[in-house]
């Protein structure tokens, strides 16, 4: 075991493993995320707390995720490259891991220019695949990037991401690969929607290899109105979502309804798809569905590890 | 080249209130290539001035002098002679030039005509690119002619992020080309990248402390 975390044990286990996700909200309401806590809490194997996410400020990751602890859920802590230098991270690293937080997803951080601070200075002093190594070097090395010896190694499960929707598509497994070989223990997707080019993508991968050496979490999102799903496919980058699920959720009566049905039937898919070890489910600002959603998929109960 | 732009009028205008005589000193090197501060730049910003002030009914005197760079000493002969009468001077230079002169005339106050941008190129006729962030460390070779640091928005070693578009583009922005994009392109028609495929690691920051520069040939000469 890297970090002994419940994810690790579950992934290492061989289970389908379930991660949620958890906004923390812009200030110290801390009912908040209590509150958030409450609907994931024997869900999910653990729950994503998000970095200041689109770049706007919001009670910090590492805070809101002792927060989740002390709700009987295990955080997995996210970092970006956009907001701290490398003394600043390995720091918070060391803070995070002292007070229980065993799991962690390293990312670059959307660009501050979508927040609400867009003028201020990005740091981007490393990046995500350089922040992935360095957490690794931690952990094994017991040292610090510079190569000093650590005094209480951080014992941490290292996450990244993936999307297999960005240009140029035949790159994204050979990024994937070079995750994995900075010391990726697993990886949580981009939300998915075109399934077949996510096929395409994890064929690509366990070709490769890769799956043997990291454990794929399958990214999804649930759409909740037809609005939402035209946005994201309009507006967002890499995330493609085909006409045919546009129409569905648009065409139906219950859009809500229908993009939770689409959400199950998605991860049914997942599950039998070689190579992925579990689902991540972003359900942003619909916490209090997941419950539902977890239970409709037979994603619950979750093994006892 | 280093790109400059002309600040906001009334800025200037601002710097330049309550002297009676003011030297506005143009550069013929590249803020004069970028029509942003030589000589005619120069004359259009005095006339400028002189409206305003006299508008204002305010008296003021600003003379014109163009000199061929403001980063080196050598063309600064003609400029020491005229320039004792001036209670403060205004620079039509980059951001290197500007401190250049107020270094030499320490007494006197020298105010920035120009914002310096960037270090660029011309794209087309009064359309310049940013290219260059001086990082010390360059690694074009590796990246098919491409700097990531400048051109990609989070300059990242180990790019493309998952923002890239379906055009191509950078998620920042439609019209930004995703730099990683470029370099995978290039390098794929150059059969060359292998460059990519391993982990780079983290960057050693060289220019976070005031660059000095002396080349070898010239470090007996500089020895302390």
């Amino acid at each position: 075991m890297k970090s002994g975390s419940r994810l690790e044990r579950t992934l290492e286990a061989g289970h389908f493993a379930f991660t949620g996700e958890l906004g923390p909200p812009q200030g110290a309401n801390v009912e908040a995320v209590r509150k958030k806590a409450s609907y994931l809490k024997g869900i999910v194997d653990a729950v994503n707390i998000t970095d200041n996410q689109t770049a706007v400020v919001r009670m910090s990751s590492w805070g809101a995720g002792l927060i989740a602890i002390q709700e009987g859920l295990e955080p997995n802590y996210q970092m970006v490259c956009r907001d701290r230098n490398r003394i600043a991270m390995q720091s918070d690293i060391l803070g995070a891991y002292a007070h229980g937080i065993r799991n962690m997803l390293c990312l670059s951080g959307d660009h501050q220019q979508f927040g609400n601070h867009p003028l201020t200075k990005g740091v981007f002093d490393i990046d995500s695949i350089q922040l992935i190594n360095m957490v690794k070097g931690m952990r094994d090395d017991k040292k610090f990037l510079n190569g000093d010896e650590i005094d209480g190694a951080p014992q941490i499960f290292i996450g990244a991401a993936a999307n297999p929707f960005a240009e140029p598509f035949e790159w994204r497994v050979h990024r994937l690969a070079k995750k994995v070989s900075a010391g990726a223990d697993f990886i949580q997707t981009q939300c998915i929607y075109d399934m077949n080019m996510f096929r395409e993508w994890m064929k690509q991968a366990n070709d490769m290899g890769l799956t043997e050496k990291v454990h794929i979490l399958a990214g999804i999102t649930p759409l909740k109105s037809g609005g939402m799903a035209r946005y994201m496919a309009k507006n967002v980058s890499g995330i493609i979502i085909p006409d045919e699920i546009i129409e569905r959720i648009v065409q139906a009566k219950k859009a809500a309804e229908e993009g939770i049905k689409i959400c199950v039937e998605q991860i049914e898919e997942l599950k039998e798809m070689k190579g992925v070890h579990g689902i991540h489910l972003m359900a942003i600002e619909w916490e209090h569905r997941v419950p539902e959603i977890a239970e409709r998929a037979k994603l619950v109960p979750r093994p006892q590890v | 080249m280093i790109v400059a732009e002309r600040k906001p009028f009334d800025e200037i205008k601002e710097m330049t209130k309550g002297f009676k005589k003011v030297l506005n000193v143009g550069c013929g090197g590249c803020t004069s290539i970028c029509m942003a501060g030589g000589q005619r730049e120069v004359g259009l910003l005095n006339e400028e001035l002189k409206n305003a002030w006299a508008q204002e009914k305010a008296s003021i005197q600003i003379d014109a002098f163009t000199i061929e760079r403001q980063c080196n000493a050598d063309f600064f002969k003609e400029l020491d002679q005229i320039v004792k009468p001036y209670e403060a001077i205004l620079s039509m230079a980059c951001g290197a030039g500007v401190q250049f002169v107020a270094d030499r005339y320490p007494n006197k106050p020298v105010f920035p005509a120009l914002n310096t941008v960037f270090v660029g190129v011309d794209r087309d006729l009064g359309w310049f690119e940013e290219n260059c962030r001086t990082c010390r460390e360059c690694v074009l070779g590796e990246t098919a002619g491409v700097c990531p640091l400048t051109r990609c928005a989070k300059s990242l070693f180990n790019g493309p992020c998952g923002g890239t578009s379906r055009e191509g583009n950078c998620e920042v922005s439609k019209d930004t080309p995703c730099a990683w994009f470029e370099i995978y392109k290039r390098l794929k028609e150059q059969n060359r990248l292998e460059n990519i495929l391993k982990v780079k690691p983290a960057r050693e920051w060289r220019n976070q402390t005031r660059g000095t520069l002396i080349q070898e040939a010239f470090k007996t000469r500089y020895a302390k």
